[in-house]
């Protein structure tokens, strides 16, 4: 593997610092005991800005300190967590969002973030949970489902929206002028 | 004379990304032991040499360069970052990014870890530096238990552990009050009596820095160096006002006294001046004549009174503890202590973002303790002292228009409202632009309009002018005068000496949760008690006003504000 | 500021305490895997027993991390809940027997099979709980770094970990006050909006909050760049501890307790331990 660059490092801290601490901040929803999982929304932004290693590493440190603070790790779902965030980063490799945003690219970010949802909530934590915890599949693909569904409108909605405004806060100034009136 | 350790020849720096060079035909050489200031307004190029120097250009910030450049006899971009570390430590401005364990130990052994110096001789190393700034028994202090000016001794500790020939500072005072700063160049000067390494401070703040002497100042401007001399030289001519750079208060008083300022007189320090007795003359004569004409403004019916006001974030703990004061209509009032002297959180619960545990908020007679932090956010309007942190939209005129959003206001009316605001803030003509093509004084104009556009009767500013260069700081203190003489009462939470001189008639000083007093700028400043439990510092008027024979030191002041609001301005 | 309740480092002088992170870091390893891997009600009743036992031996007291042990009871019984609602007999397939014990209404049975299954997987997550919360809240965080390396993984990643540590008090406080200041702009996320405008107006705290830490990271990593990180292939640490005898024992104690695990486990070719055949 490649070395990882300083910044790659940091961004990798400073991506499950944000992980956490909205992974800790309970948004509630009208639909009783669900919240907005905000946190999906910014790994998938660093998984797009940084690659796909930060997205992994983003993912599975955050989660595991997500959880080991509140009642133990939950190794299916922080896998799942790590692999939203190598897959999103994995298809956006080459999209650069600082050259400016367009329709192709905000496709090409939400094609990945259901991918990668539907991946990891889909397939990746109930067959882990079938494995591990030996639970009834029913029960962990409606799980699933629902935590999928949740995560892709989350992170289609405000991952989105952060990108967008991220790329037109980087924009470049020339065409600018002033209007009196 | 030895060889420089720095030597700028006919230097240029173009950044990738922009489109004009940086820096011009810089020519500059930095010898061992020696102490230099690099002053100059933000965008002129200072951070860019300090960059330079320590060789994040070109390994962080690629660009062009013409001439040359030896940092310890080496061509920095046939080198690397890590080998100019052992030549340059550099201290950087923001001492919370700087702070990278989760100790102080673990911190200052940082650089070590890298170089995989055995544990054993770690240990040693870092009490050993430790001790030297003072910062030793503190070891197992995480950064957020630690003062700002404990944070830079950290950081200055973290570097010096390298044994280095240059210790560069990047604004090394921006975020510290007074009193803390003036420690920190304490500390640098001890550090360089007993290191004898070379010390370069980049820094706008020049009369803080030149609390200890420095050998030369090397003024730039527009990527240009314009004068590399002796202080005391400098400070002679009118270079620093011509290009932004505030000079001495001391000095402006003499010059308005029409003293002419000259090398002989030891200008680069208030204490070390030598004036002639015709001087001190010109002085008092200056003084008597201004004196009359000292007025004050009336102050306008009440509208928030706080009383008895107790808090704490954790029980047991105060933060607060019996604050009671009023706010006239139409005032501008100054809110001074050392970081963490509780004034942020007085401004936190009259917004209503924290509860007191007992005491009440009134505004206008009525009670606020029943009212949301939307409710409250009608009457009295808070701005983060970081306009980074409220942006929250690309462009300017959603950005100012959120809020009316938020509150259903219908579209026609909000239109009006927003173009009012705009005005006002002098932003009209960018209406259309995103929020990224403005200046930092530009973005704290956003956000101030972002607040006026819902009409409130007071704002509350958390440190307008951190960090900002003269210039900038000229710019938005002007801009607020400009409101609170349209009506708008405005109260600001700050460390800044020369903003509470000069823009605020009143003050409101804090120590330890603790109102110390509420009196006028020019008396705190007076005042050595006050100035010393605050942690605050005294203005070099008071010194100068002594030697010239004035004991009426807070009047001398007072006339000397008076006088630059009228004559200057 | 409003905290919120969080397990972190409790400094006390216990045989926990005393052992490297290392040692501590291996042993929740050993213990995770051995909890994931194992069925057999005999295995997962000694490891509870263990698991206390350790509990007691920290000093850790049990209202030190009452909120949290609250919050694994809610999850637990909501996981409970959803396994018996979706699959009432699931027990009985996997023990391929039924003891019917009474009816609540239509399927939802109860046998005695469901409810050692239930038993079984309760107990499963249960006895690493103590485990991982001591590990939390015994380990100082400085040594967290220096830990994952010494057992192998990169060192860059080893400090990715400290700096999200260090970052998170700073990241916490912005992201309170953005949120105030946005809340006196009338936007609430708490509030009774729609789910959509809610996660809209999520964005104007998020934004800000982005941006800067995009910004933090850049001042960071330069002042890492300036301190030589990343140079070597290998670093040392300032707070690394020497393992002594104490931790080599419990190391091999791990590695033995998961060697047990796998070989009562899978003694007699299943996972389950079925006493109805």
């Amino acid at each position: 593997m490649k070395k990882l660059s300083v910044k790659t490092v940091v961004a990798i801290g400073i991506g499950a610092a944000l992980f956490f601490v909205l992974g800790k901040i309970s948004i509630p929803t009208p639909v009783p005991n669900t919240y907005i999982s905000l946190q999906y929304a910014i790994e998938a932004v660093f998984a797009t800005l940084f690659g796909p290693v930060a997205g992994l590493l983003i993912g599975l440190i955050g989660h595991t300190l997500v959880d080991a603070t509140s009642y133990g790790p939950w190794w299916s779902w922080i896998i799942a967590s790590a692999c939203v965030g190598l897959v999103i980063g994995l298809i956006t490799m080459k999209l650069d969002i600082s050259e400016g945003i367009d329709t192709k690219k905000i496709v090409t970010f939400n094609v990945a973030q259901i991918i990668a949802h539907l991946l990891a909530w889909g397939l990746i934590a109930p067959v882990l949970d079938i494995v591990i915890y030996s639970e009834p599949i029913e029960k962990l693909f409606a799980q699933g489902l629902m935590a999928g569904v949740a995560n892709i409108i989350t992170t289609g909605v405000v991952g989105t929206l952060l990108l967008v405004a991220y790329a037109e806060t980087v924009v470049k100034r020339g065409s600018l002028k002033k209007e009196e009136d | 004379m030895a060889d420089p350790i720095i030597s700028f020849q006919d230097y240029g720096f173009q950044y990738m990304a922009q489109a004009a060079p940086t820096l011009h035909h810089i020519n500059l050489d930095i010898y061992p032991g020696e102490k230099v200031l690099i002053a100059g307004t933000s965008g002129s190029g200072k951070s860019t040499i300090g960059s330079c120097i320590n060789g994040l250009i070109p390994f962080a910030y690629p660009g062009k360069k013409t001439g040359t450049l030896l940092v310890g006899g080496k061509e920095p971009d046939k080198s690397s970052i890590f080998e100019l570390s052992h030549t340059v430590g550099t201290v950087l401005q923001d001492t919370d990014g700087q702070f990278i364990g989760l100790t102080v130990g673990e911190d200052i052994a940082f650089a070590p870890e890298n170089n995989c110096v055995p544990q054993d001789e770690m240990k040693e190393l870092v009490n050993r530096v430790a001790k030297l700034v003072d910062i030793d028994h503190h070891l197992e202090y995480a950064p957020h238990e630690l003062s700002g000016g404990q944070k830079q001794r950290v950081s200055l500790a973290g570097v010096m552990v390298e044994d280095v020939k240059a210790l560069l500072f990047d604004e090394p005072l921006a975020n510290l009050d007074p009193a803390a700063g003036r420690a920190t160049i304490e500390l640098i000067d001890m550090v360089h009596e007993r290191t004898g390494a070379a010390i370069i401070i980049i820094e706008h703040r020049l009369e803080d820095v030149l609390w200890r002497s420095m050998d030369r100042i090397v003024l730039m401007d527009e990527g240009r160096i314009i004068a590399d001399m002796p202080v005391a030289a400098l400070l002679s001519g009118r270079a620093l006002i011509e290009h932004g750079i505030r000079e001495p208060l001391y000095l402006t008083a003499l010059r308005y006294a029409g003293v002419e300022i000259s090398e002989k007189m030891h200008p680069e320090h208030v204490e070390k001046l030598l004036l002639a007795e015709e001087d001190k003359e010109k002085v008092r004569n200056w003084y008597q004549a201004q004196k009359s004409q000292v007025s004050r403004r009336e102050a306008g019916e009440e509208l928030l009174r706080v009383e008895h006001l107790d808090f704490g974030y954790t029980a047991g703990q105060r933060t607060l503890q019996d604050v009671s004061f009023a706010v006239h209509k139409g005032e501008m009032v100054s809110i001074v202590g050392r970081n963490g002297a509780g004034k942020s959180t007085l401004a936190k619960l009259i917004c209503g973002f924290e509860t007191p545990l007992s005491g009440t908020i009134l505004m206008e007679n009525r009670d606020l303790s029943g009212d949301t932090i939307k409710e409250r956010a009608a009457s009295i309007g808070y701005v983060m002292q970081n306009p980074n942190q409220m942006i929250s939209k690309p462009m300017i005129w959603d950005e100012v228009e959120m809020a009316l959003v938020q509150s259903g206001m219908p579209k026609e009316e909000r239109k009006e409202r927003v173009e009012e605001t705009l005005r006002v803030c002098g932003l009209y003509p960018f209406r259309n632009w995103p929020v990224s093509a403005l200046s930092f004084g530009q973005k704290k104009r956003v956000t101030i309009a972002s607040i006026l556009v819902q009409r409130p009767r007071m704002i509350i500013l958390d440190e307008p002018t951190a960090g900002q260069d003269y210039r900038h700081y000229t710019e938005i203190m002007d801009f607020l005068k400009g409101l609170n003489e349209q009506g708008y009462t405005i109260l600001m939470i700050t460390h800044d000496m020369h903003l509470m001189l000069e823009y605020t008639p009143r003050a409101i000083v804090f120590s330890e949760g603790r109102m110390l007093a509420d009196t006028t700028a020019a008396h705190v400043l007076n005042d050595p008690d006050l100035v010393r439990a605050a942690n605050l510092k005294e203005t070099s008027l008071y010194t100068l006003s002594m030697a010239c024979g004035i004991d009426e030191p807070q009047t001398f002041t007072e006339c000397f504000i008076g006088y630059e609001q009228k004559e200057v301005r | 500021m409003a905290r919120i309740a969080i397990l972190s480092y409790i400094k006390r002088d216990s045989f926990v305490h005393g052992l490297t992170g290392r040692t501590k870091l291996v042993f929740f390893l050993a213990w995770s895997v051995a909890s994931m891997v194992t069925y057999d009600t005999r295995v997962l009743v000694c490891m509870l027993l263990f698991s206390i036992a350790i509990f007691r031996a920290s000093r850790i007291r049990v209202r030190d991390i009452s909120f949290v042990l609250g919050l694994a009871a809610v999850f637990l019984f909501m996981n409970n809940l959803f396994v018996y609602l979706f699959s009432p007999e699931y027990g009985v397939g996997l023990y391929q027997s039924r003891t019917l014990l009474f009816t609540i209404a239509g399927p939802y049975t109860v046998t005695l099979q469901q409810l050692f299954y239930h038993l079984n997987m309760t107990m499963k997550v249960v006895c690493v709980v103590p485990i991982a919360l001591l590990f939390i809240a015994c380990t100082d965080p400085s040594e967290f770094a220096s830990s994952l390396a010494s057992i192998g993984v990169s060192y860059r990643i080893g400090y990715s970990v400290s700096l999200a540590l260090r970052y998170i008090p700073d990241i916490q406080r912005e992201y309170h006050n953005i949120s105030q200041a946005q809340q006196a702009r009338g936007i609430d996320l708490s509030g009774k909006d729609k789910l959509l405008t809610r996660m809209k107006n999520s964005v104007a705290i998020l934004l800000p909050l982005v941006l800067s830490s995009l910004n933090r990271i850049e001042t960071v990593s330069n002042a890492m760049e300036l301190r030589g990180f990343g140079r070597n292939r290998k670093r040392t640490w300032y707070n690394l501890r020497r393992m002594q005898r104490s931790d080599w024992i419990v190391a091999i104690l791990a590695v033995v307790i998961l060697a047990v695990d796998l070989l009562v486990t899978f003694w007699d070719g299943s996972r389950y331990y079925n006493p109805f055949l």
